[in-house]
């Protein structure tokens, strides 16, 4: 059935190409008919049909490949996007930290080691951590603790075999909130290293899994 | 003209006034009140809370203050002159202003002449004293100058003339400066001490660099769009630093007020360079620098390039925020070395760093952004208090700590010239503004209004930078 319905549209759509090609010449018109039925120009005729027919057959069957392979692809597109986008989540995944403090937590730690195996697999990959806080301190005292967690996230990957030179710092201190508000749950949020990426980014290598 | 040469040196020595009568004292009460009535962005904020045994503001006595009279000035630009002279002297704190009935009174009394030159009937300065008036402030516009004659009401003569010139068009940000500079020295002809009129403030507002004259009008940006934080002044008034964020980092900038053109230091070229401020000099530049290893004060000079030298050795902790005390020996700076952000003092070749404000073991205190005063005897600073920050002074000489506001968030106090006022970020309305306190009496004011404003930076006295 639903190859049926697949093929049908198929044929009309190539029997539409084939007629609306003003280049191609038009099929010849039949021979004039003989007085006399001769039996090779019907064999001729059903040969010259059966052939016409082959093509038509195996230009469907080229077509019909052609869309799976595109499919494939397409698929394959979308399950390296997904993963390209996964890798990048994983990169980008933020760390976060104690009030006024700038050491890394357990929970931490995993989030970073969670990046190593990209970073290692990556090795064009350079980013850029980011040290933020929330809103409580002084403006200006943020801008340094801020950098101390930046300077924290940076010393433990390097301690991992990440080249250093492949990570820069910045500082938002408390100008770059996570989200807005003063509560405890918008600090937490917001005492964070962010990462991005500053290049190697556009086709990463994912590591052997 | 004689008059004028007899009585500079009294008028140096400070203003005598006459025992005030019972009557006398309730009209300066009466105007004092209309005063505080009729004076515009004047916030009925006083702090005056006590906690912990700490005095929380002083109660503004009038009675200590010499009544003073602005009269009227004729001319297209005559009532803002005489706005702003009257505006500066209330903001001074240090004079009581007469308004309203009284000046009509004055004015009747003064006559058509007293403006020092010419001659006219002698005032009747018997009827002005009644008023609870010391000193009669009599100005005309003539030209590009505003002259200006004062009265000494009881010793019934004019005691000083001069001409101030005015070169801005009437109204324009260089006029108000200079009718300010005319405002500070009529306040030190009356008190001895010069105002503070003739400065701006600079502070961040939307992330660029603003700045707003002493009395909240004119308030403009000075820096280009983008994140850019801690603005400080040059001590000649003519040139700002601030920090400014970029893709790879934060720079110091120091930028030409007049003309523009900004110059982004290179001593650092990468990493956090934050807090930056000028030795009292103009010769040095101290900012804090951080990139791996924690943050640190480094001094670089200030208006041409070189090298950076590291101040403090905070191996791994926090050090911002720098201060200079007034002789240029001294920083003060926020340092986190302790464990949390507390105050310290260093000779500024890194030497003889010692810990400021006191610490208690368990405290979960948290002080930092010390301004050194002009005087050189007290540091104002930011503490928290219930987890919420307070603006304080502490007393070099014995330590004692003053608390000065206590109504919202308080944070980042800047002193005026005068080592009396105090611009600082208050969250008491609400969103994060600029408020101005007197800290001998107690009395405050708001500076901004509208979007939120903060990291405030009081300038030198700019009457230097006119003409």
């Amino acid at each position: 059935m639903s190859t049926q319905r697949l093929v049908l549209p198929a044929v009309l759509l190539s029997t539409l190409v084939l007629a609306g090609c003003p280049k191609k010449p038009a099929p010849p018109p039949p021979a004039p008919a003989a007085p006399a039925v001769n039996q090779d120009s019907i064999n001729r005729e059903r040969a010259r049909r059966d052939s016409i027919d082959a093509a038509e057959r195996a230009r469907r069957d080229s077509i019909a490949a052609a869309e799976r392979v595109a499919a494939d692809a397409a698929a394959r597109r979308e399950r390296m996007a997904k993963m390209m986008a996964d890798a990048r989540n994983l990169i980008m995944a933020p760390v976060y930290f104690e009030f006024d403090r700038a050491e890394l937590s357990d929970a931490a730690r995993a989030a970073l080691d969670a990046k190593l195996p990209l970073l290692n697999a990556n090795p064009n990959l350079r980013i850029r951590a980011a040290g933020n806080t929330d809103s409580r301190g002084s403006d200006e005292y943020n801008l340094a603790l801020g950098q101390r967690r930046a300077a924290a996230v940076k010393r433990y990957l390097a301690q991992h075999g990440i080249d250093a030179a492949r990570i820069d710092l910045i500082s938002f201190g408390e100008e770059r909130p996570a989200v807005p508000g003063e509560s405890e749950d918008a600090w937490a949020k917001c005492r964070r290293a962010d990462f991005e990426i500053v290049a190697g980014g556009e086709s990463l290598v994912l590591p052997n899994q | 003209m004689n008059e004028e040469r007899g009585t500079r040196r009294r008028a140096r020595q400070g203003w005598r006034l006459t025992t005030p009568a019972v009557s006398q004292r309730l009209t300066l009460a009466l105007t004092l009140a209309l005063t505080l009535l009729s004076a515009p962005r004047l916030t009925s904020a006083q702090d005056t809370t006590f906690r912990e045994g700490v005095r929380i503001g002083l109660r503004y006595d009038p009675g200590l203050r010499p009544g003073v009279i602005v009269l009227p000035i004729a001319g297209p630009a005559g009532d803002s002159a005489v706005a702003i002279l009257q505006r500066d002297l209330d903001y001074g704190d240090r004079v009581t202003m007469i308004t309203g009935d009284g000046i009509r009174a004055a004015s009747a009394a003064i006559g058509a002449g007293g403006t020092g030159s010419g001659t006219a009937g002698t005032p009747n300065y018997k009827l002005i004293a009644s008023l609870g008036a010391a000193a009669v402030v009599r100005a005309t516009i003539t030209g590009s100058a505003l002259h200006v004659a004062l009265h000494d009401i009881s010793a019934r003569r004019i005691v000083q003339v001069h001409d101030f010139v005015l070169a801005g068009a009437p109204l324009s940000a260089e006029w108000r400066l200079e009718v300010h500079a005319a405002s500070d020295e009529i306040e030190r002809w009356i008190t001895g001490t010069r105002g503070i009129a003739a400065t701006r403030v600079l502070f961040v507002r939307d992330g660029q660099v603003w700045l707003t004259d002493s009395d909240g009008s004119g308030a403009r940006p000075v820096s280009d769009r983008g994140l850019s934080l801690s603005p400080a002044w040059h001590p000649g008034g003519r040139q700002i630093a601030y920090s400014a964020f970029g893709d790879r980092g934060t720079q110091i900038v120091v930028r030409d007020l007049a003309s523009g053109s900004a110059r982004w230091l290179s001593a650092t070229p990468g990493g956090l360079n934050v807090t930056p401020v000028f030795s009292p000099d103009g010769n040095t530049l101290v900012y804090a620098h951080g990139e791996d290893e924690g943050t640190d004060l480094v001094a670089t000079p200030a208006l041409e390039s070189g090298a950076g030298r590291r101040i403090t050795v905070g191996r791994g902790s926090d050090n911002v925020s720098p201060s200079f005390s007034p002789d240029g020996r001294r920083l003060a700076y926020t340092s986190g070395r302790s464990g949390h952000p507390e105050i310290y003092i260093t000779d500024v070749d890194g030497t003889n760093a010692d810990l400021l404000t006191p610490y208690a073991f368990g405290d979960q205190y948290y002080r930092s952004n010390p301004d050194w005063s002009p005087d050189g005897r007290v540091i104002a600073f930011q503490s928290q208090l219930n987890g919420v920050f307070q603006v304080m002074t502490i007393n070099l000489r014995d330590r004692g700590i003053r608390q000065l506001t206590s109504e919202g968030r308080n944070e980042d106090p800047s002193w005026a010239p005068d080592g009396r006022h105090l611009v600082f970020t208050s969250t008491r309305t609400g969103t994060k503004q600029l408020f101005v306190l007197d800290v001998e009496s107690g009395r405050s004011r708001q500076l901004t209004t509208g979007r939120a404003a903060r990291l405030a930076a009081w300038s030198p006295d700019l009457a230097r930078t006119l003409h």
